[in-house]
């Protein structure tokens, strides 16, 4: 088989490939790694471990050759660069994070490499996960593979896992992991033409990622197709008891629950997303949404969400005040960068000052002063109350409909440097996302149709929690009706 | 009181213990707690704060914190809730310290206090909650920098906050006793204020008796009931001089210097810290089992004030006396090894008597006594059954303690034993007599006085051994004969 038609098969079918030694996991992670560098100038790797991917690539054929495959036995995966990986420089793409080797395995990723995956690298991403294009790293912005026709602007990847949706969407890399704090897996997919999946909150141990915000930070898979992410979730879920928000329930074999059969399942349509401004295009790819569900067999439910105005500014409170503690340890005295000063307090300031970018530096800011004594009552605890009453909306929705289908953001990708002067702007990217953060309900991206200037756009399915069998059910039907067979203008080997 | 140039001015004082909780692991790590170890060497990622590391907690320290609850006969909460403590500090890794600020796993209690002049006083305790102690910093082992040991960092706390009950030094060193005994009897804290396992904050305010609280000042850790009682006897006095000048008192917080003995500021109200409390998301709501807490109040042992009632009624000892021998749950624990099947005056006569001056002396606790309950026991009842005389008994007590030895074996191997053969003490007092006549003479004459004389000479010629009963009865008779 030619390196290109490697790098063009999904995780399910390289799978079944290396079960019936069609080729080798040292052949498919060779390929990998070659596309890892073809696709450098995308920025979408910090950290590429070629070396490491080829030994564990080995170990896979061996376990293959021995018959005693794992589930992922072979499968190239890039892991984004928050997941703490031991003896591999993890740096949460910010310069604070200056030399830091964890001595540790996440939960996550460690369960990948249980299962046999080989790891080719450290994916780029916004710094500690804040923002929405992955132009906040410390290692520069990533640039989406996606080129508008007859523009040859670099496009943002959107964020926070710019780089894993990068890679996944550029043939380098077959599978990736990335976070989703307010949208960071599922935007991206969007903006890159991949799906991504948000799991419910405490399916995935966040035990060993850098955290952002605890609460709202969700582990999850970046695939290129629908029954990869359910591939790949099986083998990251689970309870972690080093993770006292990890959820004690099962693990179903969510491959299994691909039935393509989703007749009778009411699907909820809440009219709060129709927000002002959306593009009509985005709107008449939800409709299309719509009509393949319903054609499939599903009835389609008018249905209220009355909260989800306010679920944008309740984020954009919680959020930063959580982030200001988490990124209080970030202090120059154990690990990373320190700026030395004359005295502890110098020391202190002149290694965040240094060490922090400006989105940071605003988060922990907003964070810092809404949990001030004085205002911790007016934005705190105020913006919890309203994250029950979002919480309530979706539970008394989930009373009627099975699921619910959206669009996943309210634009295409933009022009790298497009937005970045309106922080508020930046911020509304997330408006579609955010309420499945703050309810830690399971929701999905998956690639629905092509802008007018030809950049992929995504719908979002979301689900009762811990029901992501549904929603990966509901997901794959949408991907099949949909058809999006579109190839983005780079992609590693060339289109196969 | 205090009587100040004015008048009389009433101290109010209220206490936060800050109880190490005995436990082998940290409160949210699996580090070791030892105390003593080489810096840095108990410390997980987790107390370190590295990236990525989540804190668990640990049952075993909630468990504790359940008991000292009950103990203190206060309210369980069954919902309780971890908060963070926003502040920066290199002995504090992650940036905060995870402690119970609205709601706490203990709420309202009390501890009985037994006062000088008999009476009972009763504290109100407003809450018990869990925290993680800090780690310790290090300013003396390098000239110009500071070293931090982590060994600390996480161990768990349990902070008891009393009402501002106390009314003076004295009564807030009773209070820390009485508390530091709970504690003991219950197992949760060793109380070891030279370790740091137990320390106090003190809130000190003076008003005129009647008149509402007056603005109160806050002296940091201070770790030996000493320092605590100094500390509020100055602070006391400091405010009295400040208010009776026609100045005003500050609220602050404060060292304590056992120095000069004196308090001096250590930062005003206006720097005080923003700590930026808020539920720590990475720890779900503290939810306690109700019947797994009725189980725990079921197996509490038997605490100082219920004791010490039961050796008033079951031993027949006084209030005063009871007291002192349940202060220590050890001590309690010993006498009642001697007491039980013996008198138990005597057995309480010779722990506080004889047992306390030997373990002064000698600069140990009961636990470390070279004297055995079961050794004491049976020189009392060498004594109960006439082997030995109480006063040679003293005598093997001596030797015990400086031997170790049983009290039988001493008395055989020093031929101590007590002569109650009539017999001989009548040819020992026949010879005593026979060699003083002329005194016998005088005696007969009505010098009365001459009778200890001769129980002197008697004792004298029998080393002591004759049985003075025996002997009085004899010389009494021969005497008068």
């Amino acid at each position: 088989m030619s390196e290109p038609s490697l790098l063009a098969l999904t995780l399910a079918e390289a799978r079944d490939g290396l079960a019936r030694k069609s080729f080798s996991a040292r052949e498919l992670t060779s390929a990998y790694n070659d596309a890892v560098s073809e696709i450098e100038l995308l920025n979408a790797y910090i950290t590429p471990t070629p070396e490491r991917a080829l030994a564990m690539g080995e170990d896979a054929d061996q376990r293959l050759a021995r018959g005693e495959a794992r589930p992922l036995d072979g499968i190239p995966i890039a892991v984004k660069d928050l997941y703490c990986t031991k003896g591999v420089l993890t740096t949460a793409a910010s310069h604070i994070l200056d030399g830091f080797h964890p001595h540790y395995e996440s939960t996550v990723t460690d369960k990948l490499w249980q299962s046999g995956a080989v790891l080719l690298g450290k994916t780029n991403l916004d710094e500690f996960a804040m923002g929405s294009s992955n132009t906040t790293s410390y290692y520069g912005p990533v640039e989406n593979p996606w080129r508008r026709p007859g523009d040859n602007r670099p496009i943002v990847p959107g964020g926070s896992s710019g780089g894993s949706a990068a890679a996944v969407a550029a043939r380098a890399a077959l599978a990736a992991t990335g976070t989703d704090t307010g949208g960071s897996i599922r935007q991206p997919a969007s903006f890159c033409g991949i799906v991504g999946l948000k799991p419910t909150y405490g399916r995935c141990s966040r035990w060993g990622v850098v955290a952002y915000a605890s609460s709202l930070d969700h582990p999850g898979p970046m695939t290129r197709t629908v029954r990869d992410a359910a591939i790949m979730l099986r083998a990251i879920a689970g309870h972690d008891p080093r993770d006292s928000t990890s959820a004690p329930v099962p693990v179903p074999d969510f491959e299994a629950a691909l039935t393509g059969d989703i007749r009778g399942l009411r699907i909820g349509i809440p009219r709060e997303y129709r927000v002002d401004g959306m593009p009509r295009e985005i709107e008449a790819l939800w409709e299309h949404g719509v009509e393949w569900l319903r054609a499939a067999g599903a009835e389609p439910v008018d249905i209220s969400l009355p909260m989800t105005k306010y679920a944008l500014p309740t984020y954009y409170i919680i959020a930063p005040a959580e982030a200001s503690s988490n990124l209080a340890r970030y202090d120059g005295v154990r690990f990373g960068l320190r700026v030395e000063g004359e005295s502890l307090d110098e020391m202190y300031e002149l290694t965040r000052a240094a060490g922090f970018g400006a989105e940071v530096r605003r988060r922990v800011l907003i964070g810092t002063y809404v949990l001030s004594a004085g205002y911790y009552d007016a934005y705190y605890l105020k913006a919890q109350r309203v994250r029950t009453l979002i919480t309530r909306d979706f539970v008394t929705a989930f009373e009627q409909v099975d699921c619910m289908l959206t669009p996943t953001a309210p634009s295409a990708a933009f022009a790298i440097g497009e937005r970045s002067d309106d922080p508020i702007a930046m911020y509304l990217n997330d408006v579609f996302t955010v309420p499945a953060n703050l309810a830690g309900l399971p929701a999905i991206s998956v690639p629905a149709g092509l802008s007018r200037d030809g950049l992929p756009l995504g719908l979002q399915i979301t689900g009762r929690a811990f029901d992501e069998e549904t929603v990966l059910r509901v997901a794959e039907v949408l991907e099949t009706a949909a058809q999006f067979r579109h190839l983005p203008g780079f992609v590693a080997g060339g289109a196969a | 009181m205090i009587e100040g140039r004015t008048g009389p001015w009433e101290i109010v004082i209220g206490l936060e213990v800050h109880a190490q909780v005995v436990s082998k692991a940290k409160l949210f790590s699996g580090a070791a707690t030892a105390f003593g170890a080489e810096p840095n060497t108990q410390v997980s990622p987790v107390d370190a704060a590295f990236p990525g590391m989540l804190p668990v907690i640990n049952r075993s320290c909630v468990e504790q914190a359940v008991k000292t609850g009950l103990g203190l006969d206060a309210e369980i909460r069954l919902e309780s809730v971890f908060d963070r403590k926003n502040y920066f500090y290199p002995d504090l890794p992650p940036g905060y310290q995870i402690s119970q600020y609205q709601q706490p796993v203990v709420g309202r209690g009390k501890v009985a206090l037994d006062m000088l002049d008999g009476t009972t006083r009763e504290i109100g305790i407003t809450r018990l909650h869990l925290e993680q102690d800090a780690g310790k910093s290090l300013h003396d082992q390098h000239p110009t920098l500071t070293y931090v040991d982590l060994n600390r960092a996480g161990v768990a706390l349990m902070e008891i906050v009393s009402e501002p009950d106390l009314r003076s030094a004295e009564e807030a060193g009773i209070y820390l006793r009485k508390l530091r005994s709970i504690l003991r009897y219950l197992g949760t804290c060793d109380g070891n204020m030279e370790e740091g396992s137990l320390r106090c904050d003190c809130n000190v305010s003076v008003r005129r008796p009647g008149e509402p609280y007056g603005t109160r000042c806050e002296i940091k850790n201070l770790n030996s009931v000493r320092y605590v009682m100094q500390a509020i006897e100055y602070e006391a006095r400091r405010q009295v001089e400040t208010l009776e000048e026609g100045g005003t008192i500050a609220q602050q917080t404060r060292l304590f210097d056992s120095g000069p003995g004196a308090t001096r500021p250590m930062r005003s109200k206006e720097e005080a810290h923003d700590y930026r409390y808020f539920p720590d998301p990475d720890l779900l709501p503290l939810v306690l089992d109700r019947e797994w807490v009725e189980r725990l109040r079921t197996e509490l042992p038997e605490l100082p004030d219920a004791k010490k009632a039961r050796f008033v009624s079951e031993y027949g000892l006084s209030p005063d006396d009871a007291g002192v021998l349940v202060s220590e749950k050890e001590t309690a624990l010993f006498f009642e090894q001697v007491a039980i099947g013996r008198d138990p005056k005597a057995a309480a006569n010779w722990v506080m008597g004889d047992l306390f001056g030997a373990l002064n002396r000698l600069g140990v606790g009961v636990e470390q006594s070279p004297i055995s309950a079961k050794q004491l026991g049976s020189l009392i009842d060498l004594i109960a059954d006439g082997t030995v005389s109480g006063r040679l008994a003293k005598d093997v007590f001596a030797e015990m303690v400086s031997s170790g030895s049983d009290p039988g074996a001493i008395v055989e191997a020093k031929g101590l034993r007590q002569v109650t053969d009539s017999s001989a003490i009548e040819a020992a007092i026949d010879s005593v007599l026979a060699a003083q006549a002329d005194k016998v003479a005088e005696y007969r004459a009505g010098r009365d006085k001459l009778y200890g004389f001769f129980v002197g000479q008697i004792m004298r010629a029998t080393q002591g051994k004759a049985n003075p009963a025996l002997a009085n009865e004899i010389l009494r008779k021969k005497l008068s004969g």
